[in-house]
């Protein structure tokens, strides 16, 4: 059997961030008639490529075919009109305008020269219709579930003719019975001959609608797969990957949990949930004890983790800190059980660009102690100087501006903040992402000491290995709910991985 | 039947309650006024209100254009002053005829308010420091042509001042109010029927989502500040043709009234939601309470704008209620 | 060299302090004079002074990504209620009558600016949108005061906070250098300025950090409204009366426009209260220009808007780039120390 011409065909893409290469030598292809997943975790280069091919970022080197002739496109909208129509996670429409607008605007129906407002909704209905989606299509959009705006979207990206339909995380936020829907109209979409690029972490949805996947992985092409050619495991194998460099020095006996079993408990969670967030889950770290947050990005882990530190409010359960249940509403009531919380995000949730790695180390510290008990400017210099110096942060001015720090530094800065204000438990997300090796390693060697000297530690991490290495315990999250709580004594990432891809424990 | 069909109950558009609000506020004054002083009940009052504030609708309808892109016009005040004062200048000291004088006048007026979008969508300065450029700008320009206040007696301009058109029930308005009503007509044309006025709506609602969308979204951001440094000057026009005379110190703090006027009329103004016709409503809700006190004849006219003030408290208030609600 | 975030700002006040010079070579010249200092000099500090605190005020409050309205109505309200009470009095020159009159006018003061952090802080309206009510009502109050009129005084104790002479130095000039050096002192030896930059710099990571910004931006606004009534008591101090129509219009444009040109940016984060003073310095020194320079002082205003677009354009980022990319310079010299290799996406 003879495959059909490519619609899309992008040979040898190469993009380069200063300092970065974000996508290296790519090669990724799109049929007719077919839904292609686009897989890998955070940093793997999936929207830099989507950005690439509709013009939002230029290419260092590659070609960009679509339906047989090159094409570079100026943004979005030049792509659009070409027919590769982009779908956003977080749905690009205006929500003050009304459903029927956000599909046509830009080219709405006109007769004598005004716009058509009744045609205009009629067609709307018509091609939401299609979608066997029936409202108002006068209402605001604004007052639509995230369900109905997605589909909106679809539907403009339709009524401009795609070609190609890329949808980024399209059902990041909706619930079991509003996916299958939108999973019905992409099958209808794929039987009119739509060639659909579908990115998305939720690994039943991939197996329930793609013909075909990509994997990325650093930047790198890891291949191109049959859905019928590969199974779950495989498919999450190949998205984490195995870390090659092992690290010698860190000590086995970080696993023993002998002494921690008469460890006084730290932290317990009893049914804590957020709606849309974490199921109601479960959990208690002992004093000493690092607990590994393990599952795939969008599963619920960075959710669980801000209920514990208080960034965001619990709907129901209970927490209890030291035998005592304590109401967690805000990220000062966090500190003041000296639960210290490292985000994921750093630039925008983390640290603030513009002050100095000084600044941003104590500022923890010093909003704790209140504006009017200030840290002595010798103080502040002696606490940067010796995290400076222990974390071999670089450049070694503590007078730098933190935004002009690479990533593993930044990261080492909003480690200082966090470790001058002694906390009892650590709650690191994802610390270890995007930075070089080094860093890393630093970094891991770092949270196996600090449990040596009693700290409780939650460690999120993307890299299972990594999640084995330093956690005594494991707690694997799926879909938003934990799914499994592991001893790591013989644990291995084979295991982890078959429970991310189904859910179960082997 | 799918899940994504949600079937919804009727309740009145929440995006119009403010407007509403308003419209009511001005029933209830008015009904106050009639109830008070028997004055008060004739139909002259209500055309008044138009025929003193023509002027001051047309820059209000200006700055709905901008507010609703999510900008701000600071320089409004001080576009009407220059218009003003290029109008009595042109007209008496250099001869003018009055369709030039017109013509140039609102050129300025778009000129200017051209010049600020630029500066405000190319070179990424705030729509606040760089209108606020542009009020010393058209200040300055009034002070360096005059600083008198002289008066205007030619002929065109005075039978347009002059002009009454009368009205069933021994009412009547005048020429300026009909073009004010026109240029909201207009308005509200553009804002419901054409592309341009959905793309203001459009860039309001999310600058990045019309970039994304396709939208014309450089040509329409430059586009409402002309639009509004065009009403400016109108609207310095129709002063004149209410005063008959130029003066550089005229219409100090517009910019307040104007802003004041399209948010009591229910424009948000971080963008986005308004209607013309609230900001009618606005405009005769500022004038509604100047009356009332100046038919009190014991309040001084300074509790126009504590009550302004106060307005102002309560609808802000009454819109971030009905955004915690939809949310 | 110029990128110091001073540079231009005191560039432009070096370069019309010049042209002054050239044109009145007498200008740098200070006299003492009965014990008291005179000079064009002198002149530009004292009449600057109120111009100066609001100045302070609003830049803590822009720090916090705020912006302050009202302060001009402020200003006016201070100067009326003042002067309102010392024109009841039977003894204007009383020490404790004046005191009581300062006392009250700083305590609404503060009242207001409360107010604006309330809604600010509590209620969570734009800053821009909530100090505009006071901006509107406030003139209204201020005439409420007044009763529409100018209320002239006579009262030498109160006089003195405008025109007196301490030690050799107006005291007006006295009372903004000791508002700026305690408010710098303050915000740079607690740790008052780090966590209003925080706040300004990254809300959410200020929050994560466990800071509780309401009160800190309810406190900007205190202070600003406070900056606000002593320099409306200057103000009126200086005309003998208090005008509600006209003390303090378009004062809060200046200051914003002084911590603009003073390097502040309106969104917040990293401020320079010694950048405000300079840029305060500079908006008032180009009013003294305009009038050496013979010009009429009615085209002040136009020269004021070809400068502050002259130092907006030179500090906007989008404006350096455009520029730069017309005059096609070569490209950037290699860095001389190897780049970090930072891997993300």
């Amino acid at each position: 059997m003879t495959e059909p011409e490519a619609i899309l065909r992008m040979t040898g893409i190469r993009k380069e961030f200063p300092g970065v290469v974000a996508l290296d030598d790519v090669d990724f292809r799109m049929f007719p008639g077919e839904v292609h997943a686009l897989m890998g975790e955070n940093g793997a280069g999936k929207s830099t490529l989507i950005k690439t091919l509709t013009g939002v970022h230029g290419i260092d080197a590659g070609t960009i075919e679509l339906g047989g002739s090159a094409v570079s496109f100026a943004g979005p909208p030049e792509a659009q009109r070409a027919g590769v129509s982009t779908v956003y996670q977080e749905v690009n429409l205006c929500p003050n305008l009304s459903v029927a607008e956000n599909i046509f605007i830009g080219r709405e129906p006109r007769r004598f020269g005004r716009i058509h407002w009744a045609g205009m909704r009629r067609r709307a209905e018509v091609l939401l219709g299609a979608l066997d989606l029936r409202l108002d299509v006068s209402a605001g959009l604004g007052s639509q579930s995230i369900a109905v705006q997605q589909m909106v979207a679809i539907a403009r990206a339709l009524d401009v003719s795609a070609r190609v339909l890329v949808l980024d995380e399209p059902t990041s936020s909706l619930d079991a019975g509003e996916v299958e829907q939108l999973l019905k109209v992409l099958r209808s979409l794929r039987e009119d001959g739509m060639a659909i690029l579908f990115v998305s972490h939720f690994i039943d949805q991939v197996f329930a609608i793609a013909d075909r996947m990509t994997v990325l992985r650093n930047g790198k092409l890891v291949g191109e797969y049959r859905t019928s050619d590969i199974t779950p495991v495989e498919l999450v194998t190949r998205m984490i990957g195995k870390e090659l460099e092992v690290l010698d020095d860190l000590e086995e006996s970080a696993h023993d949990r002998s002494d921690l079993a008469a460890a006084p408990v730290f932290l317990q969670a009893d049914g804590l949930s957020r709606k849309g967030a974490v199921a109601p889950f479960s959990l208690e770290i002992r004093q000493g004890e690092v607990v590994g947050l393990a599952g795939l990005l969008g599963s619920g882990r960075t959710e669980l983790a801000r209920l514990l530190f208080g960034a965001d409010h619990s709907d129901s359960g209970t927490l209890t800190v030291d035998g005592a249940v304590v109401p967690m509403r805000t990220p000062r009531a966090g500190m003041d059980h000296r639960i210290a919380f490292s985000p994921e995000d750093r630039k925008t949730e983390g640290l603030v660009g513009e002050l100095t790695v000084r600044e941003n180390i104590v500022l923890a510290l010093q909003a704790a102690r209140g504006w009017s008990r200030p840290l002595s400017r010798k103080r502040q210099d002696e606490l940067a100087a010796r995290y400076v110096a222990a974390l071999d942060i670089r450049p070694t001015s503590p007078e730098t501006l933190v935004r002009n720090l690479s990533g593993g530094n930044q990261q080492k800065v909003l480690l200082a903040r966090w470790l001058i204000t002694e906390p009892r438990l650590l709650i690191l997300d994802e610390p270890t992402r995007g930075i070089d090796i080094g860093a890393k390693t630093e970094i891991q060697r770092l949270v196996a000491k600090l449990s040596g000297d009693g700290m409780a530690v939650l460690f999120i991490s993307a890299e299972l290995e990594e999640v084995l290495r330093l956690s005594h315990r494991v707690t694997v999250l799926r879909d938003r709910k934990v799914v499994a709580q592991l001893d790591n004594e013989s644990l291995t990432a084979d295991e982890i991985m078959s429970i991310i891809a189904e859910g179960s424990s082997a | 039947m799918s899940t994504l069909t949600r079937v919804k109950e009727y309740r009145p558009q929440q995006r119009h309650l403010p407007m509403i609000a308003t419209l009511v506020l001005l029933v209830a004054a008015y009904g106050y006024g009639a109830s008070q002083y028997p004055a008060f009940g004739s139909g002259q009052v209500v055309f008044n209100l138009f025929i003193n504030y023509s002027w001051l609708l047309v820059v209000a309808i200006g700055m709905t254009f901008v507010i609703l892109t999510g900008g701000i016009d600071l320089s409004v005040g001080s576009v009407v002053a220059l218009s003003t004062v290029l109008s009595a200048e042109l007209l008496t000291k250099h001869g003018w005829s009055a369709p030039a004088v017109i013509v140039l006048v609102l050129a300025v007026g778009a000129l200017l308010g051209t010049g600020m979008g630029a500066l405000i969508h190319y070179f990424e300065i705030q729509p606040f420091i760089a209108t606020l450029v542009g009020l010393f700008f058209a200040r300055g320009l009034c002070l360096t042509i005059s600083t008198e206040a002289p008066s205007i007696d030619n002929a065109v301009f005075t039978s347009i001042a002059q002009t009454q058109i009368p009205l069933p029930g021994d009412s009547h308005v005048s020429i300026s109010v009909v073009i004010a009503l026109v240029v909201v007509v207009i308005a509200g044309y553009v804002l419901h029927y054409t592309r341009f006025g959905r793309t203001v709506y459009a860039v309001g609602g999310s600058e990045q989502s019309a970039v994304l969308m396709g939208l014309k979204v450089a040509r329409t951001k430059v586009s409402v500040y002309a639009l509004s440094g065009f009403c400016s000057a109108l609207g310095g026009l129709l002063l004149v043709f209410y005063k008959l005379s130029g003066d550089p110190l005229s219409a100090i703090g517009t910019e307040l009234d104007a802003i004041a006027a399209v948010v009591i009329g229910g424009t948000i103004l971080s963008g986005g939601s308004g209607y013309v016709v609230g900001t009618v409503l606005g405009v005769l809700v500022l004038g509604m309470i100047q009356t009332l006190i100046d038919f009190d004849g014991t309040l001084s006219s300074w509790w126009t704008k504590i009550v302004i003030g106060a307005l102002l408290f309560g609808f802000i208030v009454l819109q971030r209620l009905i955004a915690r609600r939809a949310r | 060299m110029t990128g110091h975030r001073l540079f231009w700002p005191i560039a432009a006040l070096v370069a019309l302090l010049l042209v002054d010079l050239a044109v009145k070579p007498s200008f740098f010249s200070v006299e003492l004079r009965d014990g008291h200092l005179y000079g064009s000099l002198v002149d530009i500090l004292r009449l600057g002074a109120p111009l100066i605190l609001v100045g302070i005020g609003m830049t803590l409050v822009v720090a916090t990504r705020g912006i302050d309205l009202s302060v001009g109505s402020v200003v006016a309200i201070s100067g009326a209620l003042a002067c309102l009470h010392l024109s009841g009095l039977g003894d204007q020159n009383s020490v404790g009558g004046t005191l009581v009159a300062v006392a009250m006018a700083l305590g609404l003061c503060l009242a207001l600016g409360a107010w604006n952090g309330f809604l600010v802080a509590v209620l969570g309206i734009q800053p821009i949108i909530a100090t505009l009510i006071l901006m509107v009502a406030g003139r209204g109050i201020a005439q409420l005061i007044t009763d529409g009129q100018i209320i002239t005084i006579t009262s030498g104790p109160f006089r003195a906070i405008g025109s007196g002479y301490l030690l050799t130095l107006p005291l007006s000039i006295l009372i903004a250098l000791v508002v700026f050096v305690l408010t710098s002192v303050l915000v740079r030896r607690s740790a008052l300025g780090l966590l209003i930059e925080a706040v300004g710099g990254n809300p959410e990571a200020s929050r994560l950090s466990g800071l509780r910004s309401g009160r800190l931006i309810w406190l900007v606004y205190v202070f600003g409204g406070l900056c606000a009534g002593v320099a409306g008591l200057m103000i009126s101090a200086n005309t003998s009366g208090a005008d509600a129509n006209h003390a303090g219009l378009w004062i809060e444009l200046d200051a914003i426009l002084a911590l603009t040109i003073g390097g502040t940016q309106l969104t917040g984060g990293r401020f320079s209260l010694g950048g405000t003073v300079i840029g305060a310095l500079l908006i008032q020194t180009l009013t003294t220009t305009v009038y050496t320079l013979g010009i009429p002082d009615t085209a002040t205003l136009l020269v004021k808007a070809m400068v502050v677009l002259l130092v907006c354009l030179v500090q906007s980022p989008a404006f350096r780039a455009k520029v730069r990319r017309r005059r096609k310079s070569p490209p950037p010299a290699p860095a001389d120390r190897p780049v970090k290799v930072e891997v993300s996406a």
